[in-house]
């Protein structure tokens, strides 16, 4: 069953998975309701611990423990010490001396949220560290898709763009496979990790290669560094050979949808066209977010907690 | 209630008993359905709202009842309770969430909760605050297939199938037909100490 931590899906069994997905189906429908909040984690303290901006990820976390009833403190590198001298670790033990129940973390360089959940008490969640892993993105992913096509198992996944530097590929990739999807990664050589067919992906260089016969295409985003910097030889190269259009996407199957992580450059990864309507199923993925760490917190919530007095 | 639903139950062991079988769970319910005939007169504006897993089959069949007696087509709801139970924080383990379906509005109706099992009144207690999160009823009613007793909390229940005395270490166990579509076909009392099914 699921651990104390959530820290990537490389950790996580086919089990865990549908049942995160499981329990997410039912913190759906709570949203979905005028009241959009239920009691179960009145009185809990969750803190979203974020040392590299992100105001989607962080308010999809927000919004998810607020809907659990929970309070939510944000603590973000501009508005507190993290930016002085004082060390990540301090931080963190500093936050786990006012006893939270969940701890999310974010952090630029991979590894980050291990070893604060090595000295805390309390369960760390990852939301992204470096380019390893971004365990609740890969989840949202998943179970849009399975809403989508009913299934996960037997379909094709194509992941487009920047593999070599991107944490949802690489979460995505352990947990379609562990799901039972063929994926395929798609990108410049540049940006194709030496070795990604150990992860059980097949890789192209060719999109069109890429999508053919795919059921979800998944764009991810390009940073602006990469493109200016030696990986690519331009933006507008980048764009014609391994930007998503309605062109492009004539190759996938007729019913195949269109996902990306956003934020989007648009025209870059994505047409505008293609962004904003189906097949792609871009807004859904944010609103299927805060189900799913909906469904990570009740879960990773659930040590007994010592009556009072004890 | 926590549902125990399912073909595992098997043979009588020593110290169980049969308390209701399948004849006598139908006959219950068909009481049921006019008992709250006759004290919701009219009746138009009832709202049959099923606690999963057990209490769904039982909403159905009294929906069913009182479309062939009086020609009412209610709505039945289901709504689960774990989310606000008040025992979560206690618990190691996250219990599973169950299937909520409300397809009406509850503003202004005589909501009937139906569970399978009543006892400590806890799970009553959680579905009200549920119910509330949804809306404002006119009124609160319960339909429970067995009270067993060893209530907890001030809660009624208005409409009993059969009121079943038990100890607080012995079990009651309904036996289903699997899919749990239709109202149980058997309700036990097993002793302490049994292995769960």
């Amino acid at each position: 069953m699921i651990g104390r931590d959530l820290l990537g899906i490389e950790d996580l069994g086919r089990d865990d998975l549908e049942r995160i997905l499981e329990t997410a189906r039912h913190m759906q429908e709570v949203g979905l309701r005028d009241v959009k909040r239920v009691p179960t984690l009145r009185g809990r303290t969750i803190i979203n611990l974020f040392f590299e901006s992100s105001t989607r990820t962080r308010t999809s976390f927000e919004i998810a423990g607020k809907r659990l009833s929970a309070d939510v403190i944000n603590f973000s590198a501009e508005s507190s010490s993290l930016s002085k001298s004082e060390s990540i670790l301090d931080t963190a033990r500093t936050l786990d001396a006012m006893a939270p129940d969940a701890v999310i973390v974010r952090h630029k360089v991979a590894g980050v949220p291990k070893r604060i959940a090595d000295v805390l008490d309390a369960p760390v969640i990852n939301a992204g560290d470096g380019a390893h892993e971004h365990p609740t993105q890969a989840l949202l992913d998943l179970f849009t898709v399975l809403q989508e096509k009913g299934r996960i198992d037997g379909l094709t996944v194509t992941i487009v763009g920047d593999i070599l530097h991107s944490r949802v590929a690489r979460s995505n990739v352990y947990g379609f496979r562990k799901l039972g999807a063929d994926v395929r990664v798609v990108g410049p050589p540049t940006l194709l990790p030496a070795g990604v067919e150990a992860l059980g992906v097949k890789a192209y260089s060719s999109l069109r290669e890429g999508i053919e016969g795919a059921d979800v295409v998944m764009a991810l985003r390009i940073q602006n560094e990469r493109l200016e910097g030696a990986y690519v030889p331009s933006v507008r190269e980048y764009s014609a050979a391994w930007g998503l259009d309605r062109a492009k996407l004539r190759f996938a199957k007729e019913d195949a949808i269109v996902m990306h992580p956003g934020p989007i450059n648009r025209g870059v990864e994505i047409s505008h066209d293609l962004a904003d309507r189906r097949p792609s199923v871009i807004l859904d993925q944010v609103r299927n977010g805060v189900a799913v760490r909906m469904a990570v917190l009740y879960l990773l919530t659930g040590r007994a907690q010592p009556a009072y007095g004890d | 209630m926590q549902p125990a639903t399912g073909e595992a139950a098997s043979a009588s062991a020593s110290g169980d008993r049969v308390v209701l079988d399948d004849a006598s769970i139908r006959r219950a319910l068909v009481r049921i359905s006019h008992e709250i005939l006759e004290r919701n007169e009219g009746a138009g504006d009832l709202y049959l709202v099923a606690i999963p897993n057990g209490g769904v089959p039982l909403a159905r069949q009294i929906a069913a009842n009182l479309r062939e007696i009086a020609g009412l087509d209610l709505p039945v709801g289901i709504l689960d309770t774990t989310l606000y139970r008040d025992d979560l924080s206690r618990r190691g383990e996250r219990p599973p969430l169950r299937h909520t379906e409300m397809p009406s509005a509850v503003d202004d109706r005589v909501v009937v909760l139906v569970d399978d099992v009543a006892s400590t009144g806890r799970t009553i207690r959680a579905a009200m605050d549920a119910l509330m999160d949804f809306g404002r009823p006119r009124a609160v009613q319960v339909v429970a297939l067995v009270d067993r007793g060893h209530r907890e909390l001030p809660i009624r229940i208005d409409y009993v199938g059969k009121n079943i005395p038990t100890a607080i270490s012995e079990r009651v166990v309904l036996r289903g037909r699997g899919a749990g579509l239709e109202p149980p076909l058997e309700v036990r009392v097993e002793a302490a100490g049994r292995a769960e099914s």
